[in-house]
């Protein structure tokens, strides 16, 4: 090879490169056969308390569903493995399909015109839905509930810092002297026309439904946008951001089809009205013909996109999480609307059979102030803190501390039930408690 | 299929399809009312009625998600799937997107219920095995780019990029220095000057010598000033060539305070010959779906990694994960000057798990090799074609190299029609039209897995699609001839969108 090409070492193709920086030495070790590879791997995840060694009550965000094995199987296939962002849509018709259809099913599930094929995540998204509506309204300020993940919060607060967006938390709750939760449900002294958009979390971070309506409209009679932070779980039995006047929507859909994977990747569905498209960051993949009328599709609206409108395009982000995105399309499909509304159901059932049984232990008491569905916050006699320690020691995954998102908290923990929490589980949680 | 189809095939080809195919239905179009996959155990505690949960007014009763069968479910996305080329069937040249072949143990570690069945707020006690190996490739990215302040929560290149841009600001902000702009070469890739922009910069171009390939330097001088809070420079460049006056460039920039970012979208060409860090680069970002071999998934999941030199490791995102005195890992949210969460959790942990994988099978001796093979083998493919295809700059390249396409132009012939008759001959096209200096550009990137053999092939039917365009233009102007469907019509698609199945159908399945 070096003969055809005509020189007569390795290193004379490197003659560009500094000489004095040229093959540094790299303090590693070195390399491992696959089987010590796999070995080794192995016995560092089994260090790990994994969520089917443990009950867990955690969720907070993340949430641990049943992923039918078909998922895994298809979305490794080679194919879909290991192709990337289709930009040949002749040979990429697969891929681009399976876009096509998540997004229609981001349109289904919020009730919106558009969606796009996916972002990183929904803190992220919630990011790019603030940068979108200041680029629709043309202003800077968003206002946050403080009851959307604080998670998202902290991405929103980074994305807002570069183009100097004034983000404003607005408090949802507030707690009285005797330890009762009372919710805030009227923001219009924070909504003016200054305002680009609110954000809203559906259910909230604490569990609850928050009353969505009414807030549209008030924010559209100052020009301002709704966005939804909506849970595509609950978007089975609770009505859709559409259907209130949702500007732009955003939600996390890695739980549905995927393991918890410590966090990620995740997926973000990000989806809008239909005369907002041309803000929308992300690929876009729409359904058109072939010469000979053949169905196909192709990555469309690409002028808005980094690698023709470069510094003004609407967002700088090209690949997200495609194959998370192909995952969650083959669960949705899987369980059709009957299993999602199920999982809703039965997650929903095993929380109210744990709040029922927890009113039996002295101290420990549930504290919802509005309608919930399968998280709520518990109070508890002790810093939820050392409670979590406790139920560590005896082999469980407690709730949330929320001690960690407000000090006034630091009583209570989020707990939370899945469609995967057996009832011995719920049992045993509460045998502990009652021993405390 | 038409006789005319199969008179269009490539006498050698080995396309994975053979003509033109009926579509796949959408899900929709399959569903069948009351059809159902699988499902749940029996609950094992009381029902609930949703009345009494969800108060009327926001109940949900209709959701027009498709009803349909395990098999249903199985079949579509397996025709689908077979209706894409991929690494593991096709060459696959995509230059600057790295595309090697993934080994499949990597697979089977990301697959382990250990890694896979952690919660991300779990205690870190728990945890310790996933923080563990969170530090350990942080420690192993700081050793290979020269750059020792590592953060695995940038989730993609433009998120890498996006990271380190907001880093530059929070670093001048704390000198209390108001930068306003970065400099940007004209070869660099769009999502440079997106993330300036998104970063609240202005973005300001730099042009590029016509006769090296790299950035036209008295350019960067003249615009080069106090006011510059950072450049972003691609090494190798987008045409695949060394920026040899890398050393100046960094130490005319640090005399004026400007900070030099290094998009590691080509470090591939680079492991184990050069440590962007050495050279006076600040901030880089790394592609782990690129060069450290996280399969790209159909446009992610994928990696982006920002790695820092020491005096700008405080504004790195946090949490960052940190190893204890003590030996344990943790996860470090007292940082003062942090620029924040970029992700709601620990990045894309499972994508980051393969990479570290695969630097530990690669180990000292292969990361070596790794950036050599894949000049070699660029370098090679280059020489194969240099009879019969021009190059934008004729220079020993590194990882890639890019044809110019005008000269078809003569036969009618442009660089897409050249593209798409590849298709046929078996291949997935090289990135076309890209780096945007370069007209009608062909961009070409083997990589280091790549044997000899294949590229022999591949630089054959190059040269045969060479041929075609001088001799048979039509049957390369009217590519590709053997895929399910033909050239769509884009400007319907966007003119008309069609976003979704209730957009209704736009033509049979």
């Amino acid at each position: 090879m070096l003969a055809r090409i005509g020189v007569g070492t390795l290193d004379d193709l490197f003659r560009d490169l500094p000489a004095k920086h040229y093959r540094p030495h790299l303090d590693l070790p070195a390399g491992l056969s696959e089987m010590e590879t796999w070995q080794y791997l192995r016995g560092l995840s089994e260090t790990n308390l994994d969520l089917d060694r443990a009950p867990s009550f955690l969720g907070a965000g993340a949430y641990r569903h049943y992923a039918p094995a078909a998922i895994g199987h298809l979305i490794s296939r080679s194919e879909f493995l290991t192709s990337y962002t289709p930009y040949q849509p002749e040979v990429s018709q697969g891929t681009l399909q399976a876009v096509y259809e998540w997004q229609s099913m981001v349109c289904a599930l919020t009730g919106m015109d558009v969606a796009n094929a996916s972002v990183y995540d929904a803190g992220t998204g919630v990011g790019e839905a603030a940068r979108m509506a200041c680029a629709l309204t043309r202003r800077r300020r968003v206002l946050v509930l403080d009851t959307v993940n604080p998670g998202y919060r902290d991405v929103l607060a980074t994305y807002a810092s570069g183009p100097d967006i004034d983000v404003e938390t607005l408090p949802a709750w507030q707690r009285a002297g005797d330890g009762t939760l009372t919710r805030v449900t009227d923001f219009s002294t924070a909504i003016d026309a200054t305002v680009a958009c609110l954000i809203v979390q559906q259910p909230n971070f604490l569990g609850w439904l928050e009353q969505v309506e009414g807030l549209a409209a008030a924010l559209a009679s100052v020009g301002a946008i709704l966005v939804v932070v909506a849970d595509p779980v609950s978007l089975a039995v609770v009505r859709p951001p559409g259907s209130y006047g949702a500007g732009i929507v955003v939600a996390e859909g890695k739980w549905t089809g995927g393991p918890t994977d410590f966090g990620g990747p995740l997926v973000g569905m990000f989806a809008c009205r239909r005369d907002y498209v041309r803000q929308m960051p992300g690929r876009i993949v729409g359904s058109t013909v072939d010469a000979d009328g053949r169905r196909g599709y192709v990555l469309t609206l690409a002028t808005r996109e980094q690698h023709i409108r470069r510094e003004k395009a609407t967002s700088n982000i090209c690949t997200a999480e495609a194959l998370i995105a192909l995952a969650t399309t083959v669960y949705l499909s899987h369980v059709g609307p009957q299993g999602l509304r199920e999982v809703a159901e039965q997650s929903i059932a095993k929380a109210r059979y744990l709040a029922g049984e927890l009113a039996h232990v002295p101290g420990f008491r549930v504290m919802p102030i509005a309608p919930w569905l399968y998280e709520v916050p518990i109070r508890c006699p002790r810093p939820a803190a050392e409670i979590n320690r406790i139920l560590l020691g005896e082999g469980i995954i407690g709730g949330y501390d929320l001690g960690q998102y407000s000090p006034d908290l630091d009583d209570a923990l989020l707990v939370c039930c899945t469609e995967m929490t057996p009832r011995a589980d719920i049992d045993r949680l509460v045998r502990v408690l009652k021993s405390i | 299929m038409t006789t005319t189809d199969y008179g269009h095939a490539p006498a050698n080809g080995t396309s994975i399809f053979s003509g033109r195919q009926s579509g796949v239905p959408t899900l929709v179009e399959k569903s069948v009312p009351g059809r159902r996959a699988g499902s749940l155990p029996l609950l094992d505690v009381p029902p609930v009625n949703l009345d009494d949960v969800i108060p009327a007014g926001e109940r949900r009763h209709a959701l027009p998600l498709p009803e349909l069968s395990e098999l249903d479910v199985v079949r579509h996305f397996t025709r689908l799937s077979k209706r894409n080329y991929s690494i593991e069937s096709e060459f696959y040249p995509l230059g600057s997107c790295t595309m090697k072949y993934n080994p499949k143990v990597d697979e089977t570690i990301a697959a382990l219920p250990g890694f896979r069945n952690l919660h991300p707020l779990q205690p870190e006690s728990t945890v310790q095995g996933a923080l563990h190996v969170l530090h350990h490739i942080q420690e192993q990215l700081g050793e290979i780019t020269g750059l020792p302040g590592v953060s695995t929560q940038p989730v993609a290149g433009a998120h890498g990029e996006l990271t380190g841009i907001l880093m530059v600001r929070a670093y001048h902000l704390k000198a209390g220095r108001m930068r306003r702009k970065v400099l940007i070469p004209d070869s660099a890739h769009g999502t440079n000057p997106a993330t300036a922009a998104m970063a609240g910069y202005e973005a300001i171009t730099i042009g590029h010598d016509r006769e090296t390939g790299e950035l036209d330097f008295d350019d960067f001088r003249n615009k080069l000033d106090n006011d510059c809070a950072a450049i972003m420079i691609t090494l190798p460049n987008t045409l695949g060539l060394f920026e040899t006056k890398i050393e100046e460039i960094c130490r005319l920039a640090h005399e004026v305070g400007c900070l030099v970012y290094c998009d590691g979208a080509n470090l591939n060409a680079l492991v184990g010959s050069l440590r962007p860090g050495d050279v006076g680069v600040d901030l880089l970002h790394v592609n782990l779906h690129k060069t450290f071999a996280v399969p790209h998934g159909g446009g992610g999941p994928g990696g982006g990694a920002i790695c820092v030199a020491p005096g700008l490791e405080p504004f790195l995102p946090a949490p960052l994960v940190v190893r204890h005195r003590d030996g344990t890992y943790g996860l470090d949210r007292a940082r003062p000057d942090t620029i924040g969460r970029v992700h709601t959790y620990n990045g894309n942990f499972n994508a980051v798990l393969r990479s570290y994988a695969y630097i530990l099978q690669l180990g000292a001796d292969g990361l070596a090799e790794l950036g050599a093979n894949a000049v070699l083998n660029a370098n090679y493919l280059k020489a194969l074609l240099a009879d019969d295809f021009q190059y934008y700059v004729d220079r020993t390249c590194m990882h890639e190299f890019v044809i110019d396409g005008r000269p078809f132009r003569e036969y009618g012939v442009r660089t897409l029609d050249i593209a798409k008759r590849l298709i046929d001959h078996g291949y997935h096209p090289p990135t076309v039209y890209f780096p945007l200096i370069a007209p009608e550009a062909i961009m070409i990137e083997p990589t280091e897995t790549e044997s000899k053999q294949t590229l022999d092939l591949f630089a054959a039917a190059l040269i045969e699609v060479a041929r075609e365009a001088r001799e048979t233009p039509d049957v390369v102007q009217s590519a590709p001839h053997l895929t399910p469907v033909g050239r769509l019509d884009e400007v319907r698609a966007a003119r008309q969108p069609n976003l979704k199945w209730s957009d209704g159908a736009v033509a049979a399945g």
